[in-house]
């Protein structure tokens, strides 16, 4: 064997050693002394092969900038009466607008120091002085104020979902932020796919709202609701026919204290009734807030309300210190448990919306790989003895080379840490029939080099030789063509995109390398007359 | 072993009016029947939509499943069976993306509606899909931009290495593939997604690397047949390039084919995208790529000296 030979042989022998490392791991459970030093990733499946559900959502962000106004609004109230600033409202006029009336024009200076203070990214404009002399302001948030608050809203949804997903339990999620206000989520293998949308699409906003007695619930109810209250549900199942009636509550609007305040909630078995509750508890501000609305509303019932929907209204019997409250209803255990985790996880600090949903059961999953796997084998066993007939021994050039091509392709897959879907299957597929090209092209040219007369050895030089230029330009193109079907490719597309591509660069390698390389060793090794191709 | 005997020497250039005729009739149906249909049919990623696919217990009739559906979606639905008869497993598509019921999408509703049909346990919901129209909106743009790129990408690339006029052959003769591709899957009710968009552009790959392969040998003779008029250039090389062209296909087809049998409902219509294609795709870079060069020759040089080769050319 020649020096140059010699290095072919370590270089095909290196790249062979290492794509079989990164291999091993995806078919045998390696030992523990491999994982600590060698590469132990096994090559991962996407949601399409293993079952699973994809999830675009989009945050409502104009709703995170209302729920700030909303907050503003009774944190400005509660400041002024803490500053003794008489006033007759503060409310929420639009969107991104609120209102304050003052009453008392001389404080009218330690107003504006308030807002400049406390609500420095607010812009204030000029007084309108009413008749009764009162002023009043309208705070609107800036927008550049506005643009931080949507796009905190998402990342604060991003961290809340990510909570969720994790004491739910899924292995290896993707929570993901894409574009400006859209979060993907992938959850590989789970099993209630509509349990587990709940669990990440819920608001989860809890709040406690008064009920209001004084003002007729039938009126409300044929349209009539007083300004300041809302009509909202609270779902019954009947225990003994499990028929689900809705009972309507008429409530004052105004929220008293949100979940925002609490530090846990657990799930615990009522004894009496052997139902599931939920027990939150509320960190020390909350516990005086909680305590102040029980100690100035004894005999009102207080209603618990998750996203518009009143879980109870008990009746206040006394004042509660201690920060501690319990939310019942007709909980299943699964129910109960979800509450909780949404509740501990915080809510989503503004509604999210469904754009796509795919998902794929893990029997689907298991039967694609098979059916893909029974594809790859068939394929690729057809065209090598095809090849091996057509071509004779020079095809076993070809065979060698195709096989280290599909392995090389794995083995790239596993190391890159690409996900393999099943167009990706397709892909590598494809690049069996397509990797056989190269081979073809070099081998055609060889036998019409030995049909002029040349020698096997310039034959084979000159083969391939010229067939390396009609070979690159070949597979460049669809190189070409690949990469722009990965970056604008989307899921599994992506995947397919992924496996063409890295099967072109490994069978110019195979083609170009490997198979030169047998038939210079067989030409340094024996004297060979006549070439069986 | 040769399929092909090397002193092959078809005439491929003097049928080129035949093969013109056979690909603009061919050309001509594909588009009536895509102008005839409204365009091609799209599948959910690019107009939005629910699809579920569902496997039976036991034998289960389309109609049976469309009046099941009617109390969720009304008429709204297209039932499809797929996959072996034996499987009971049909494919629902409803262009509505959304129903207002919060996060309970379509499909659950879908479900829940069988489940009092069927029995809870007498269906299996393998896979559902939903696009809501934004994303379906971004997924079109994305396919396009996809499709657009890798073809200029692929342009550029061959005028670079090769002759305008190469570029010209191989564009026309990729809007040929696509095109008669796109008719069969119009005639054969097949919706366009987003993997059937990453097998045209496969298709549009291949037929680009046949013509290439053509285009090469076509230039390489250039130097050494200096004395023969182009046509005879075009047709030797096209004949030295035969076997390997045959070849090629066949074992591409081969796998192609298992794919197509033995790859699963899902992979069904992208491998019949790709069986299509490849087949239109080497017809296209033996009879319409490079023929098309002679004819631009033939074009340019009555323009340049209209009085003396006016006719005979």
């Amino acid at each position: 064997m020649t020096k140059e030979l010699k290095w072919k042989a370590a270089l095909i022998g290196t790249v062979v050693v290492v794509a079989l490392v990164y291999l091993l791991p995806t078919f045998v459970n390696v030992p523990l002394w491999w994982q600590g030093t060698l590469p132990s990733e096994k090559i991962s499946l996407g949601l399409d092969l293993q079952g699973g559900m994809h999830l675009l959502m989009e945050v409502d962000s104009e709703k995170a900038v209302e729920n700030t106004i909303e907050r503003y609004t009774a944190e400005l109230e509660e400041l002024l009466f803490e500053a003794g600033i008489p006033f007759d409202h503060v409310s929420k006029i639009a969107s991104s607008k609120m209102q304050a009336q003052i009453v008392d024009v001389r404080k009218d200076e330690a107003f504006k120091k308030l807002i400049e203070r406390r609500f420095a990214n607010m812009s204030m404009s000029e007084p309108q002085t009413l008749a009764d002399g009162s002023l009043l302001y309208t705070l609107t948030i800036q927008e550049e104020e506005a643009v931080y608050i949507s796009r905190l809203a998402v990342d604060q949804a991003i961290e809340t979902i990510r909570n969720r997903v994790d004491q739910f339990g899924v292995s290896e999620p993707v929570i993901q932020k894409q574009g400006e206000d859209m979060i993907l989520v992938q959850l590989p293998g789970v099993k209630d796919p509509q349990r587990a949308i709940n669990l990440i699409g819920k608001t989860a906003t809890l709040s406690f709202k008064l009920v209001d007695d004084e003002n007729s619930l039938e009126k409300a109810l044929k349209g009539a609701v007083p300004a300041e209250g809302q009509v909202l549900y609270q779902r019954q199942v009947n225990p003994s026919t499990g028929v689900v009636s809705q009972k309507p509550f008429l409530l004052h609007s105004r929220t008293l204290l949100t979940g925002d305040r609490l530090t846990s909630a657990r799930v615990s078995i009522d004894s009496r009734f052997n139902e599931p509750y939920v027990s939150i508890e509320f960190d020390n501000r909350g516990a005086q807030i909680f305590e102040r609305i029980t100690r100035n509303n004894v005999k009102k019932r207080l209603a618990i309300v998750l996203d518009d929907n009143v879980y109870s209204a008990p009746q206040i019997q006394e004042r509660i210190a201690g920060g501690q409250a319990q939310i019942t209803g007709s909980f299943s255990m699964e129910e109960a448990r979800d509450l909780a985790i949404v509740l501990r996880a915080g809510s989503l600090p503004a509604p999210v919306t469904i754009l796509e949903k795919r998902q794929v059961g893990p029997s689907l999953g298991h039967d694609s790989i098979e059916q893909g796997i029974r594809s790859i084998l068939l394929g690729g066993a057809l065209v090598l003895i095809f090849i091996c007939i057509y071509y004779k021994l020079s095809g076993i050039a070809a065979m060698v080379a195709l096989t280290l091509n599909i392995v090389f392709l794995m083995a790239a897959l596993a190391a890159f840490g690409a996900t393999l879907t099943l167009p990706g299957i397709a892909g590598i597929v494809l690049t069996i029939g397509m990797a056989i090209d190269a081979n073809v092209l070099i081998f055609e040219r060889i036998r019409e080099e030995l049909r002029v007369g040349k020698t096997v050895r310039a034959a084979i030089g000159s083969g391939y030789s010229k067939a390396m230029i009609s070979i690159l330009d070949a597979n460049l193109t669809t190189l070409l063509a690949a990469v722009f079907l990965f970056q604008f490719g989307t899921g599994p597309v992506k995947g397919f995109a992924v496996t063409l591509s890295i099967g072109i660069l490994a069978s110019l390698f195979t083609a170009l390398v490997v198979s030169r390389f047998i038939f210079d060793y067989a030409l340094a090794t024996r004297r060979m007359k006549t070439l069986s191709i | 072993m040769e399929l092909i005997k090397h002193d092959t020497h078809i005439d491929f250039v003097g049928r080129i009016k035949l093969a013109g005729v056979v690909s603009a009739v061919l050309v001509l149906i594909a588009l009536g029947v895509l102008v005839a249909k409204g365009g091609p049919r799209y599948g959910i990623d690019f107009v939005g939509g629910t699809l579920v696919q569902m496997r039976f217990n036991s034998a289960v009739s389309p109609d049976q499943i469309r009046s099941a559906l009617a109390p969720v979606v009304g008429t709204d639905a297209a039932v499809q069976p797929i996959g072996d008869e034996n499987d009971h497993e049909f494919l629902i598509n409803i262009a509505s993306s959304e129903k207002e019921t919060g996060l309970a999408g379509l499909s659950d509703l879908i479900a829940e509606e069988f489940e009092g049909v069927f029995g809870a346990e007498g269906f299996e919901v393998r896979r559902t899909e939903m696009v809501g129209p934004k994303v379906g909106y971004e997924l079109r743009r994305k396919g396009m931009l996809a499709v657009l790129f890798s073809l200029l990408g692929m342009l550029a690339y061959i005028w670079f290495r090769f002759e305008f006029r190469f570029g010209v052959g191989a564009v026309i003769a990729l809007g040929h593939d696509v095109v008669i591709t796109l008719g069969v899957l119009s005639i054969t009710n097949t919706p366009i997604d987003l993997p059937i968009i990453a097998a045209l552009l496969t298709v549009v790959g291949y037929s680009v690397n046949d013509t290439i392969i053509v285009c090469d040998r076509i230039r390489e003779n250039r130097r050494r047949m200096t004395r023969q008029p182009l046509s005879e250039i075009v047709n030797v090389s096209i004949n030295q390039t035969l076997s390997r062209t045959i070849i090629t296909s066949g074992t591409t087809l081969l796998v192609v084919i298992t794919l197509f049998v033995f790859g699963g409902g899902v992979i069904h219509d992208f491998a019949k995208t790709l069986l299509i294609g490849v087949v239109v795709g080497t017809y296209s870079s033996v009879f319409i790529a490079s023929p098309v060069l002679i004819l631009w020759d033939n074009w340019s040089a009555r323009k340049k000296s209209p009085e003396l080769k006016g006719r005979a050319a």
